[in-house]
């Protein structure tokens, strides 16, 4: 099979090429973009990315995007540690359903839960604040973070829980200084997903905010259709937002194929 | 597999857990609960409307087409990425430069919000300055997404392949990885053929994570939302309006509550149970093959 | 904190206590009596009480929908009496 590699290699210009087409785009001045069909700039210009840099209302959304995708991944991984370890090690009343149940809001369509979500905020005063996203971004990041950490710790034999309990170590000292390190890849690949889904969801972010909090992909989606030909700068935005995903495959590249496999190989 | 202890205080370890998930779950279910048994005028005046809603619902012809365009997407969906998705694994490189060249240029798809998936999606397929517009006109085909059904559900299901095939793919490779290269060894002692290996040693290693891929890919095709919405609002005409896009535009849009309310129960029902059959096959799967020795 | 946004109304107020209860009445008896009484039914599964317990809501739940949808004016009392008996169904069977 000497042509085997011709497969993959297919596979990854046909993700290039849409990529390549968006940050082409984003180095064009509107002008260009209209009169001419060229295949690179002809007129190279970072224009585009200047209004997004000197705009509060273009960056704003990056940092707001930023700031709800952190707090979601910080609550996510820190309350699915002790949970994830309850069912990888223990059974109790209902552990079965309850994990079906979390599994099943994994599953929910977001547009279920869209307008409730606006009122039960509004009504407890939370709208509009990057806390409202994070929270219900858990909705279906805790459950799936709770699915990748129980794989992971599934995986940790027993006997590491029973010596340390022998040589004396309370449950806290034991999770924190032992079991924790044994699963800092998963809790890795766990933080990776919830930026993941976190980063990615336009639907609540965008139903949950109106101003303050606004998330880059809800503006985007308002100047589609507020000007609805300004191109350019929509392409760079768009390129912007590539950008941090990027940046995290890079750092998670080694575990990024276990991972995917939600620890359960 | 884990003999785990039966020990009920391990309930206080996932009670945070079950208490923020309720708070974003159960509160707004029963909202939803609530809403498809009355009628509003606005301002917080309900008035119980019975099972109006329901019957309506179920026999409009709008749900009955957003649910039929909807299962055929997600059955179109993984009849493609699946099997096109585990070939790409097969042929991916074991070592060496290639494997991480590999996995990061196919992550990045996954990582990239989903407005923005349409937007590149729209940019590249626009007649007047896309690349794929473009060249299809040029070459003297009539393509265009905003006026053609055809073309339009086209476009979205390659950009659906675009966006998600590599989760197939980088699933089924974390499961082809796992098999030791001794498997291989006895196996070409053998002299077996390409296909027996696949059949016999590679498909088995790869169903646990396969029925994940189908699971996962499955559900989130089942509830797209983002992406046609970018791409085509529902168009041309309704030929793309799929469930939730329905939806939103019934509970937002036309701020018709109630038939929106029985909407949601109708579809969050289909999802609980495709979910469990899912998950039951899942998980009886799972319990088989590690009575094997796995 | 108003919760008029809600719109509850004694129906559903009374579905969702039903749920509630059986969720309690579940509870307990899995702590008198533990294990979920495991068997296999005619699924060809292991199935507990709880399994059995949810299977028969969601049943339940579309056998009230199909019978909208095909005898939209008849009373929704007689899907509940076929429920009903799915649930017996299911509880020897399954």
């Amino acid at each position: 099979m000497r042509w085997k590699w011709t497969i993959p290699a297919i596979y990854i210009i046909f993700i290039l090429v849409p990529i390549y087409w968006l940050v082409n785009m984003s180095l064009k001045t509107n002008a260009e973009i209209l009169s001419v069909f060229s295949l690179w700039p002809q007129d190279l210009t970072f224009a585009n990315y200047m209004v997004i840099f000197t705009d509060p209302s273009w960056y704003s959304g990056y940092i707001n995007s930023m700031i709800y995708v952190s707090i979601n991944v910080v609550i996510s991984v820190c309350f699915a540690l002790p949970a994830a370890y309850a069912f990888s090690r223990y059974t109790f009343v209902g552990d079965k359903h309850l994990f079906f149940w979390l599994l099943t809001n994994r599953m929910a369509p977001p547009a279920v839960f869209a307008l409730p979500f606006f009122q039960l905020y509004s009504s407890i005063g939370l709208f509009d604040t990057h806390i409202a996203v994070a929270l219900a971004h858990c909705l279906f990041n805790l459950p799936l973070a709770v699915w990748i950490l129980e794989g992971f710790m599934s995986g940790i034999p027993k006997e590491i829980d029973e010596t340390a309990f022998v040589d004396g170590y309370s449950w806290p000292r034991f999770f924190v200084k032992i079991f924790i390190p044994n699963i800092a890849s998963g809790i890795g690949v766990t933080a990776f997903f919830c930026f993941m889904f976190s980063w990615v969801e336009l639907l609540l972010a965008r139903t949950l905010t109106a101003v303050n909090a606004k998330p880059i992909s809800a503006i985007m989606t308002r100047t589609v259709s507020a000007s609805g030909l300004d191109w350019g700068v929509l392409s760079a935005a768009g390129v912007l937002t590539i950008v941090p995903g990027a940046l995290v495959i890079w750092f998670v590249r080694n575990h990024i194929a276990k991972g995917f496999a939600l620890g359960r190989v | 597999m884990i003999e785990k202890q039966v020990n009920q205080k391990a309930w206080f370890m996932v009670l945070p857990v079950f208490l923020l998930v309720a708070f974003s779950a159960i509160i707004p279910l029963m909202t939803v609960v609530n809403y498809a048994f009355q009628d509003t005028f606005g301002s917080n005046q309900f008035y119980w409307v019975g099972l109006d809603w329901f019957k309506e619902i179920i026999h409009s012809e709008r749900f009955h087409d957003a649910f039929f365009r909807q299962v055929a997407f997600s059955a179109i969906i993984l009849t493609i990425e699946i099997p096109l998705g585990v070939a790409i694994a097969l042929a991916m490189p074991k070592k060496g430069w290639g494997v991480p060249v590999c996995l990061i240029s196919m992550a990045l798809p996954l990582l990239i919000p989903w407005n923005v998936v349409g937007t590149i999606w729209q940019i590249f397929a626009r007649v007047d300055i896309g690349l794929l517009g473009h060249t299809l006109t040029q070459l003297g085909i009539n393509y265009n997404y905003t006026q053609d059904p055809v073309a339009a559900w086209i476009t979205i299901i390659v950009m659906d392949v675009w966006h998600w095939t590599s989760l197939v793919v980088l699933l089924s490779y974390a499961g082809l990885s796992s098999i030791p290269d001794v498997y291989y060894q006895a196996a070409k002692i053998d002299g077996a053929s390409k296909i027996s290996i696949f059949r016999y040693i590679q498909l088995p290693k790869m169903q646990r994570v396969l029925l994940i891929a189908v699971l996962l890919r499955f559900m989130d095709s089942f509830m797209i939302y983002t992406e046609p919405f970018v791409i085509t609002g529902g168009g041309p005409g309704n030929s793309t309006t799929f469930m939730s896009i329905d939806l939103v535009k019934m509970a937002i849009g036309q701020f018709d509550l109630g038939p929106a309310a029985a909407m949601s129960l109708l579809y969050f029902l289909v999802i609980l149970l495709l979910s469990w059959v899912f998950y039951t096959v899942m998980s009886n799967i799972g319990e088989e093959s590690s009575n094997g020795g796995v | 904190m108003n919760l008029s946004w809600m719109a509850w109304t004694l129906p559903t107020a009374i579905f969702f206590i039903t749920i509630f209860c059986i969720l309690v009445t579940m509870t307990i008896w899995e702590y008198k009596s533990p294990g979920g009484d495991p068997r296999v039914g005619v699924l060809r599964f292991e199935t507990t009480r709880g399994d059995r317990v949810f299977v028969s809501l969601l049943g339940s739940a579309f056998i009230h929908i199909i019978w909208l949808a095909l005898f939209p004016s008849i009373s929704l009392w007689c899907a509940f009496a076929i429920a009903l008996i799915y649930v017996c169904a299911v509880f020897k069977w399954v």
